[in-house]
């Protein structure tokens, strides 16, 4: 099976959440030199409830895509939910098998929010 | 001459497009065998016994320092010294010599091309010695600056750099550098990283007139494990060892050593004894090609890669490095449009097409270029027109994929 599914390649083309949330009650910056990947998150939170994510920056095609399905779910979940995703739950997101040389494309997104300072 | 039927590989990956040969070779039968060779018929340690097989492994490893001192035109089998890859040759230098004859007042020499390998223990001397640490630049079309007279200065201790580029693939006019730089100070010790020249040209350390050579078996179809450093006697004797244990000393007393000669007082500990013996076949296959044809092969199909990407791609493909095969080795690499070369990389892969995307140790060589990563193409003996062919049809699909 392709890495490039539908589903990744329509998170690819038409990133979900791209950009930088107004007000933001939180933060983080991750990058990789290796590959040349940056990821800025920036997040608000209102009453213990996500009220708005999102993410700017450069990455493969798969980064980018994980980082708009994860910031697509979190979305107006209850903020307890940023500490519940974990590796395992972003493999399921995407629905895609990678080999141990792209596994970190896959969960850069949840580095950034792993590192969000909130 | 269909090359690929030596190499086992082919046959257990049907369809595999290698065009990686810049990390690592594919190895021929023959190598593999004679690894298998020793494993099962002579596994003793050398030096060491005095009983046949322990003297038929010593006889083969010492064999392999024989040939491949011919390979490269060394004065003497003493001229060789195995570690494990380049990169430790490369530190061995940095240590052994480096460390010696470097001060606060000295300049070491580099340039932007480098390897990490070839960049990072010079830098770290510099920090350590308190030298200054010089970087020749490269100009637009990727040929080191020619400069040399302006940089160089009789301050400058150590001139360090690459024979051909692992990135733009840049054959530099070393024997003209060498001379130049030692023009302007008899005494700079020129090291020359060879990792993408001995494998793919002939190299001749004489004619060169450096002071050192550095390469890795592995890039040249021979095992993992070995790598070559080549020296004059004479500075190999004024260094200090590299690392002290077994096997370099001839005498130890509690209250001094007594270090052997060259090559053996850099070769401490148990080596790798069936990968050095192995190593000799790949230079006796590379010998019976001819390293004139190896080259002229590689120059042609990069030629022909060249042409195709710019007729296929145009402007959506940026490719560094000179644009005449002449001047450059067997690798190509570049930036595809507004592709990730992950992503170029992984939709090659699912065609059966390994290349290589990253930085490819050359971390400052791609900032100076404005990239923070390419893909790259590279062949070897083993890949024809058809690879190529199938390389840029896998491009193709990469543009459908992602969309253009
Ligand atoms: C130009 C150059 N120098 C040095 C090296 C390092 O070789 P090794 O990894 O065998 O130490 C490489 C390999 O990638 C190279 O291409």
């Amino acid at each position: 099976m392709s890495l490039y599914s539908e589903l990744i390649l329509d998170h690819y083309q038409n990133p979900r959440n791209y950009g930088m949330v107004n007000r933001p009650t939180g933060h983080s910056h991750v990058s990789n030199p290796l590959c040349g990947d940056e990821i800025d998150l920036t997040i608000r939170i209102e009453k213990g409830r996500i009220e708005d994510v999102k993410f700017k920056g450069q990455g493969c095609a798969i980064s980018k895509a994980s980082a708009s399905m994860v910031t697509a779910y979190l979305k107006g979940k209850p903020k307890d939910e940023l500490k519940k995703i974990d590796k395992k739950f972003i493999i399921k997101l995407l629905g895609i098998e990678l080999g141990v040389n792209r596994i970190k494309c896959k969960i850069f997104s949840l580095e950034a929010v792993k590192k969000l300072e909130l | 001459m269909n090359i690929k039927q030596d190499f086992p590989i082919f046959k257990n990956n049907p369809g595999l497009v290698y065009l990686d040969s810049t990390a690592t070779s594919l190895k021929p039968r023959s190598v593999i065998d004679k690894a298998v060779e020793y494993y099962s018929q002579y596994s003793a340690n050398i030096f060491r016994g005095v009983y046949k097989i322990s003297e038929k492994a010593t006889q083969e490893y010492e064999d392999t320092r024989r040939v491949v001192s011919e390979f490269i035109k060394a004065k003497s089998e003493n001229e060789v010294v195995f570690t494990r890859n380049t990169t430790e040759s490369i530190n061995l230098i940095a240590y052994g010599l480096g460390r010696k004859i470097v001060d606060g007042n000295d300049e070491i020499v580099t340039s932007i091309m480098e390897h990490h390998s070839n960049f990072v223990p010079w830098q770290q001397l510099a920090f350590e010695n308190g030298a200054a640490l010089k970087v020749i630049d490269i100009d637009e079309d990727g040929y080191l600056l020619k400069n040399i007279n302006r940089v160089v200065t009789k301050r400058s201790k150590i001139l360090a750099l690459t024979y051909a580029s692992n990135v733009l693939g840049t054959i530099n006019p070393i024997k003209n550098i060498v001379r130049e730089a030692k023009k302007i100070n008899p005494e700079i010790i020129v090291v020359v990283d060879a990792a993408q020249a001995v494998p793919h040209l002939k190299v001749d350390v004489q004619d060169l007139g450096c002071d050192f050579l550095a390469f890795s078996s592995h890039k040249m179809l021979g095992p993992t494990g070995v790598g070559v450093v080549w020296g004059k006697e004479k500075t190999l004797k004024d260094m200090f060892p590299f690392m002290y244990g077994g096997e370099m000393i001839d005498e130890v007393y509690v209250d001094r050593t007594v270090f052997k000669e060259p090559p053996h007082k850099f070769e401490a500990g148990t080596p790798s004894i069936g990968e050095v013996i192995a190593f000799k076949e790949a230079v006796s296959y590379l010998n019976s090609l001819g390293m004139d044809k190896v080259r002229e092969h590689e120059r042609r199909l990069v030629q022909f890669c060249l042409q195709e990407l710019s007729n296929q791609f145009g402007d959506r493909i940026k490719i560094f490095g000179p644009t005449n095969s002449e001047d450059r080795g067997g690798v190509v690499a570049f930036e595809f449009g507004r592709f990730h070369p992950h992503d170029v990389a992984s939709i090659l892969d699912e065609e059966g097409i390994a290349v290589r995307a990253g930085h490819h140790c050359a971390m400052p060589l791609h900032t100076r270029l404005g990239a923070s990563a390419s893909v790259r193409a590279s062949f070897y003996i083993y890949n024809d027109e058809s690879d190529v062919e199938k390389f840029i049809k896998g491009l193709k699909k990469v543009e459908n994929v992602l969309g253009k």
